[in-house]
């Protein structure tokens, strides 16, 4: 009988992992978490994983080596804070024994349960996170192609298509037109849209008081609509709000004349900002994990996803409930998420999560509002737990205001040192 | 098949899983993590309170004040409602115990 050396014994058991419906801990093997995607969701998820348990190897897969955060984005936009303030880096989740691959995850296969990266590394999983946030339907809205974005940016995914927008803005005469489109929900930040407009209005009355902007949407209503409306009558008599039933859809767009088209008018702008429609990035529809809506259902309790067995998605990518596709959701699901899957590896039972989500708008640099909300898993959805969450009240004094104002900051300091600092 | 050598892998995989977990993460109570998205857990200048080592009595306490409107805040009155006393006691019981 031929003898077993050790390391074929440990290659096998190592196989075993893969084969057998056991927990690869209880088998003695150090389980492999394979997080795809390093923003708010990933970053968070892979950090947390390797606190909770340092046994378990988590490698977190990225394409780029700087992340460029959305929050505050606006702001760049306005002229009111420089890029490199939303600009993190990832070597403190290396001091924490995270592996980090930057390159492309470019395939997945859910049965032999591996990654593929476009440097052609392959990664075994036990269980695999994904977050990989949100990518363009460049085939949604006729006319608006990734060409046409280099004319008339989206700036929904933070970096050069930030600075562009505010070169544009920069560059127009005053008594111009600026027109954004907002899209259908769900999409990216909810109030997003609005404090970009508020943001932008800011930088129009005291830059070049004579323009004007216009908000052309395809809703009727949005995330703290009193709150933005009344603070835009107060402060930014220029900015018009165009509802989905005054007309407001953009149906299409013409990049040449640089005209926004809806069923009823045509806008043309000296600067156009189009947000379109969205889908979960890209991996999630290799993945198998995202379904007809171009967005992933998850397990409320474990994040894990409705369609493939040991694959989990966090953050914008995720249908998430009740919960709106915001930095601070994807942080506090990721948080979720990591507990879960910490457990599922040991071979333990998760627990029923509860979690938050609060967000803050910037009306001007001195003038916060906030919308939050409690949730918990109920009927097989996130659901946010009756009696609270809401928004700021409407009749609040500017101190108050002042204060939220002051408090989105202290989060956007909080939250990305603990997802990168 | 080299039956003693499978023996003597064994009990190192036992003492390997033996191990406790970092900072008593693996015990963070259902909704503690979330606080963390605004608190602070690590030492830092900033508006928003830490909770880390804090006295959970006092954590407890305003919670209880925010959930009744008693002490004024921004959002805290409306996170406050969403837990329920026992679940209150728990993550302050939980931070309590947190270091730096």
């Amino acid at each position: 009988m031929r003898r077993t050396s050790r390391r074929e014994f440990l290659k096998a058991a190592a196989a075993g992992a893969v084969l057998l419906p056991l927990p690869a801990i209880a088998q003695g093997a150090s389980a492999r978490v394979v997080v795809v995607g390093g923003g708010f969701g990933g970053a968070t998820c892979a950090r947390f994983i390797k606190r909770i348990d340092p046994r378990v190897s988590v490698t977190l897969v990225e394409t780029d080596r700087t992340f460029i955060a959305c929050p505050f984005s606006n702001m760049v936009i306005a002229g009111l804070r420089e890029l490199s303030a939303q600009q993190f880096g990832y070597d403190k989740l290396a001091t924490d024994q995270v592996a980090v691959q930057f390159s492309p995850a470019t395939g997945i296969d859910s049965q032999r349960r591996t990654v593929t990266l476009g440097n052609g590394a392959e990664l075994a999983y036990d269980r695999l996170v994904l977050s990989p946030g949100i990518d363009i339907r460049w085939d949604a809205l006729p006319g608006y192609t990734e060409a046409a974005a280099e004319r008339i940016p989206h700036a929904w995914k933070a970096g050069e298509q930030t600075l562009l927008l505010r070169r544009q803005l920069e560059a127009i005469e005053d008594g111009g037109t600026v027109v954004i489109s907002a899209p259908a929900n769900p999409f990216r930040c909810p109030p997003g849209p609005y404090e970009r407009a508020s943001l932008i209005a800011y930088y129009l009355k005291t830059k070049k008081p004579k323009s004007k902007l216009i908000i052309l949407d395809a809703k009727d209503a949005f995330s703290k609509q009193r709150l933005f409306e009344n603070a835009w009558k107060a402060l930014y008599p220029n900015l018009e709000w165009v509802a989905l039933s005054k007309g407001g859809k953009v149906t299409s767009v013409d990049v040449g004349t640089m005209t926004l088209v809806t069923d009823f008018d045509r806008h043309k702008a000296d600067v156009a900002n189009v947000i379109p429609p969205q889908k979960a990035g890209r991996i999630a529809e290799l993945a198998g994990v995202a379904d007809r809506t171009g967005w992933c259902p998850i397990d409320p309790a474990t994040f894990e996803s409705k369609l493939q067995p040991n694959i989990h998605v966090v953050g914008d990518a995720s249908i998430a409930g009740a919960m709106p596709k915001s930095a601070f959701s994807a942080n506090a699901q990721a948080k979720v998420c990591a507990a879960a899957v910490a457990k599922l590896v040991a071979g333990s039972t998760p627990d029923e999560p509860r979690l938050i989500n609060t967000c803050y708008s910037l009306v001007a640099p001195d003038y916060g509002i906030s919308i939050e909300g409690v949730y918990r898993p109920a009927d097989g959805q996130i659901k946010e737990i009756e009696g609270t969450g809401g928004v700021s009240p409407l009749d609040a004094p500017n101190a108050t205001r002042a204060l939220e104002a002051t408090f989105a900051n202290a989060w956007f300091k909080t939250i990305t040192t603990e997802v990168f600092g | 098949m080299n039956v003693t050598r499978i023996v003597s892998v064994a009990p190192f995989a036992f003492i390997f899983a033996g191990h406790a977990s970092a900072a008593g993460l693996a015990d963070a109570p259902p909704g503690a993590l979330a606080c963390s998205g605004c608190h602070s857990t690590a030492p830092a200048e900033t508006a928003v309170p830490r909770l880390v080592g804090r006295n959970p009595g006092d954590i407890v306490a305003a919670m209880q004040a925010f959930k009744t409107g008693q002490r004024p805040s921004t959002v805290m009155e409306r996170i406050a409602k969403g837990f329920s006393e026992d679940e209150v006691k728990a993550i302050a019981a939980w931070y309590g115990s947190q270091k730096d």
